[in-house]
């Protein structure tokens, strides 16, 4: 059998990033200071990780106004869920292995 | 390279925060109070001035008070509605404020998902208690809006603070003994409606507000 741990995905290795995605997993829009409120963490720590996640096309971004404040939204994309799964899958079957 | 232990606490992070994120956390403890509050004016209104207390319940029979028996039913229908409308208000108006205060936007998906959730069982209970009501079988009414209240509370906690879930349980609790002594019913009506709603309004107030 291959060796789950290949499949895990590096970008996950910060909380920060699997925080991210799990709330994208099971919410559709979701914007930033909802983001901030559930993982606790700054403006500037939050941005440097939805940056990496957009980068690398597992996120897709939105800006609108909401009267004249701005409001940025993010969505998981399928290349965003497929990947979540395959590292959850592996995570799974790594603890299972032993 | 991360050990077991890490990857088992990713899991659990991934799980809770799944589920904290499906959650509308911009109730406020001051609702429950102001909730409270409202209740138990309305009965005090009811029992002063309706002429509530001159109810009487003996072997399932209804003695209405003296005032003619329709106006009677409107008053107090107006007076539970008066006090519905501003409970719903009154929470409306302090989960946007929290909201607002915390940077995050009240509408939103866990806030459809919890109204629905909430109004299901509630308007279900709602419709039941009018037709109830206008049969003239109050003391039975006065049961089913806490048992159904407390029902759609025990369902909405699933997308809201757990402890909704709490008060929930309270109010079924002091709607069954509503029905099992329908003479004293609105002592219950009183505590579910008013007390409940205080307590849980201030320890949620202490817990999540301040």
């Amino acid at each position: 059998m291959k060796n789950p741990i290949e499949n895990l995905d590096r970008i996950y290795e910060s909380r920060v990033r699997l925080g991210i995605m799990s709330v994208l997993m099971v919410n559709d829009w979701v914007d930033f200071n909802t983001f901030k409120e559930l993982l606790d963490i700054t403006d500037g720590n939050l941005a440097s990780h939805l940056k990496a996640l957009e980068k690398r096309n597992m996120i897709s971004v939105r800006k609108q106004f909401i009267g004249r404040k701005p409001r940025t939204s993010y969505k998981a994309t399928k290349t965003g869920k497929e990947s979540f799964n395959r590292h959850l899958d592996a995570l799974e079957g790594i603890i299972r292995r032993k | 390279m991360a050990t077991n232990d890490e990857r088992l606490q990713d899991l659990g992070e991934i799980r809770s925060i799944m589920e904290r994120s499906t959650r509308f956390i911009s109730l406020s403890g001051l609702s429950g109070i102001f909730a409270g509050i409202y209740a138990l004016a309305g009965i005090t209104f009811a029992y002063i001035f309706l002429g509530y207390g001159d109810l009487a319940y003996e072997e399932g029979i209804i003695t209405l008070p003296d005032i003619s028996s329709s106006t009677f039913m409107l008053y107090l229908l107006i007076d539970a509605l008066t006090v519905l409308i501003l409970s719903l208000g009154t929470s409306l108006f302090f989960s946007k404020r929290k909201a607002r205060r915390k940077g995050i936007p009240f509408w939103d998906n866990t806030a459809k998902r919890l109204l629905i959730n909430m109004f299901i069982p509630l308007l279900t209970g709602g419709i039941l208690c009018l037709i109830l009501f206008l049969e003239r079988d109050i003391f039975l009414v006065i049961s089913l809006t806490l048992v159904f209240y407390g029902l759609a509370l025990f369902n909405a906690g699933k997308y809201t603070l757990d402890e909704v879930r709490y008060l929930g349980i309270g109010e079924i609790v002091c709607g069954i003994l509503a029905a099992g002594f329908p003479a004293i019913g609105i002592i219950f009506w009183a505590a579910g409606f008013g007390f409940f709603h205080i307590i849980y309004g201030v320890f949620m107030y202490y817990k999540y507000d301040r």
